[in-house]
């Protein structure tokens, strides 16, 4: 992989990612491409600038980790580590079948370089804050990403997690929320609506961002800041798209969960040529 | 080796006690070693470890579910954590993040749980915990242990920080009768033969072993050769002294201060109608109790060596 800070170079790769997602749901016939669309960016700002790491050695101590709290947009991160060299390109195509280590839902067991298991929502946060409590006790200075689906975050636990993060100053742990506006029932605002949300984060004392999910060069100030923030942690608010980069997929609650037909992969991949 | 007829019952200190204690000492071996409790540090005592360790002891409010995720991140960042709350809250409000970020991905948290069962006594059913071996046994990559008296519990602890995998521990709030000195031997999947017996075995776990010996003891008075062990180990259950034990008394009892439908006693006769099948009677819980002092709640719950007897007089009745 080549790291680049170049927004334009970074777009390129969000382009490539997007192409593995709908492939690799396509031929799975199943899936979630819609909320892995909608944090392309954020996860290819993230691996191809902001992260500390190395594909040569995935267990460095002093790596960045990032965690998919939100687990079923595991096809955004597979396409991801497979472009970054930490898993192989060839077999993307055979998430979600049988002996595949893309397995439906991120799974340490078959891909070590994933710093854990997740799938059940609301509870990758209190990983990560346990994680950036180990690099404080252990005077490392790397840092922990955890990126939370909207109406992933109706789940209590994630507020037992921000609770306890910004009590016990934990400043090097930064959420993301990708902020995409719908859940599997529809719409968060009709399902469980969240808002307001960064108030909500500041009042269990988060330094809020809130910022264009798909703006590279905001995405990449906005980590900066959040470096930069002491004594507490960070959340950056992601207003994103659902389904972002295929026009019919975009804003469509069918697509949280269904892989596109073949007709609709030819149809996106010439979308995204 | 005891015989039932020796075996006095003195109180030593609460299996919870002695967890505070042994982690305490682990802490000054090893640095690694990292605690988190939720709002109950006083109680599980890991107290102790606070007060010599304050930086390593994360107290996480009353938050079992983000307690359980943040020691699997702990974990996976290389450190050795221990949770602790009530048995009660920790397996049961935890329980879907133990299963999702421990059990499935072999992470490597210890989990204690103290105040278990029902001689926790005048908190009442909603503080007793009554299901936990169910729950830990249905956590594929635990070892599930049950450790009778302080030096068992001292081992427990020290055996699950050097095990690479997660571990969950049983402890109890009062203090609990001494059955081992100070220099036992344990193995990990090995149960204790407390007492040589032939006519029958009484198969006992955590504070239930004390009952099991009385009872052996009142047996031998009336000619009844009892054999006792002590399952300090529920999963992996050894089987193989279960299997010697039915082919060599043909009789057991299995007590347990757990739901007796869900707990060790089903996980005996699993591995006897495996290896050895032969009659066996269940002590063990039907329900939920109710506030009273520990003693008072294991008279009335039938959880006595009196009880053990009887149900050994039934299943000798039934033996071929």
């Amino acid at each position: 992989m080549e790291r680049t800070k170049d927004p334009a170079a970074l777009a390129s790769i969000c382009k490539q990612i997007r192409r593995h997602i709908i492939t690799m749901t396509g031929a799975a016939k199943s899936g979630h491409p819609g909320g892995s669309l909608s944090a392309v960016e954020i996860v290819v700002t993230l691996y191809w600038d902001v992260m500390r790491h190395d594909p040569a050695r995935p267990d460095w101590p002093d790596r960045d980790r990032f965690i998919l709290s939100k687990g079923h947009a595991a096809p955004v991160l597979y396409a991801a580590l497979a472009e970054c060299g930490y898993t192989p390109k060839e077999t993307l195509n055979t998430l979600r079948k049988l002996g595949s280590i893309y397995q439906g839902h991120p799974d340490k067991r078959f891909i070590p370089a994933l710093e854990a298991s997740t799938g059940s929502l609301g509870e990758g946060l209190s990983v990560g804050i346990g994680m950036a409590l180990a690099a404080r006790l252990d005077g490392r200075d790397y840092r922990t990403y955890v990126l939370l689906g909207d109406g992933e975050i109706q789940e209590g636990q994630i507020w037992e997690a921000a609770m306890f993060a910004s009590f016990h100053k934990v400043d090097n742990v930064c959420a993301i929320v990708d902020y995409n506006k719908l859940q599997l029932d529809g719409f968060v605002k009709e399902i469980m609506d969240l808002e307001p949300l960064a108030d909500k984060w500041r009042a269990f004392g988060w330094h809020v961002i809130e910022l264009d999910g798909h703006d590279i060069p905001a995405l990449q100030k906005a980590f900066a800041e959040a470096a930069s923030v002491k004594g507490k942690p960070t959340v950056l608010i992601a207003h994103t798209v659902k389904g972002k980069g295929v026009s019919f997929m975009e804003n469509s609650p069918k697509y949280h969960g269904v892989a596109p037909t073949p007709e609709e992969v030819e149809l996106a991949l010439k979308e995204l040529a | 080796m005891l015989t039932a007829a020796k075996f006095e019952k003195k109180l030593g200190a609460a299996t919870r006690e002695a967890f505070g204690r042994a982690l305490v000492e682990l802490g000054r071996e090893n640095p690694n070693i990292v605690v988190g409790d939720a709002d109950l540090t006083k109680s599980t005592m890991t107290t102790y470890f606070a007060k010599e360790f304050p930086d390593r002891l994360f107290e996480c409010g009353i938050a079992e579910a983000n307690m359980v995720g943040i020691g699997a991140g702990l974990a996976l960042a290389g450190k050795i954590p221990f949770v602790s709350s009530f048995s009660a809250f920790v397996m049961t409000k935890g329980f879907e993040q133990l299963r999702v970020l421990v059990a499935y991905p072999n992470v490597n948290l210890k989990v204690v749980g103290t105040h278990s069962g029902i001689s926790i006594g005048e908190d009442g059913p909603s503080q007793m915990s009554v299901e936990e071996i169910a729950l830990a046994c249905a956590l594929p990559n635990f070892v599930v242990l049950s450790p009778a008296d302080e030096v068992a519990t001292r081992w427990a602890v020290r055996w699950a920080a050097g095990h690479v995998g997660p571990v969950f521990i049983r402890t109890g709030r009062p203090k609990a009768p001494i059955i081992y000195s100070a220099d036992a031997r344990f193995e990990i999947g090995k149960a204790v033969e407390l007492v040589p017996g032939t006519d029958v075995t009484i198969v006992a776990t955590g504070l239930m072993v004390a009952e099991a010996l009385l009872a052996a003891g009142q047996l031998e008075s009336e000619g009844i050769s009892a054999r006792v062990l002590d399952i300090h180990t529920i999963r992996p259950l050894d089987e193989e002294a279960l299997e010697r034990a039915a082919r060599e008394t043909g009789a057991l009892v299995v007590v347990e201060e757990h739901l007796a439908d869900c707990g060790l006693g089903v996980r005996v006769a699993q591995a006897l109608a495996k290896r050895h099948p032969a009659p066996v009677e269940f002590i063990g819980l039907t329900g939920y109790a109710e506030s009273g002092s520990p003693d008072e709640l294991l008279d009335k719950y039938g959880l006595r060596a009196p009880n053990i007897v009887e149900a050994v007089r039934r299943v000798l009745g039934r033996k071929r």
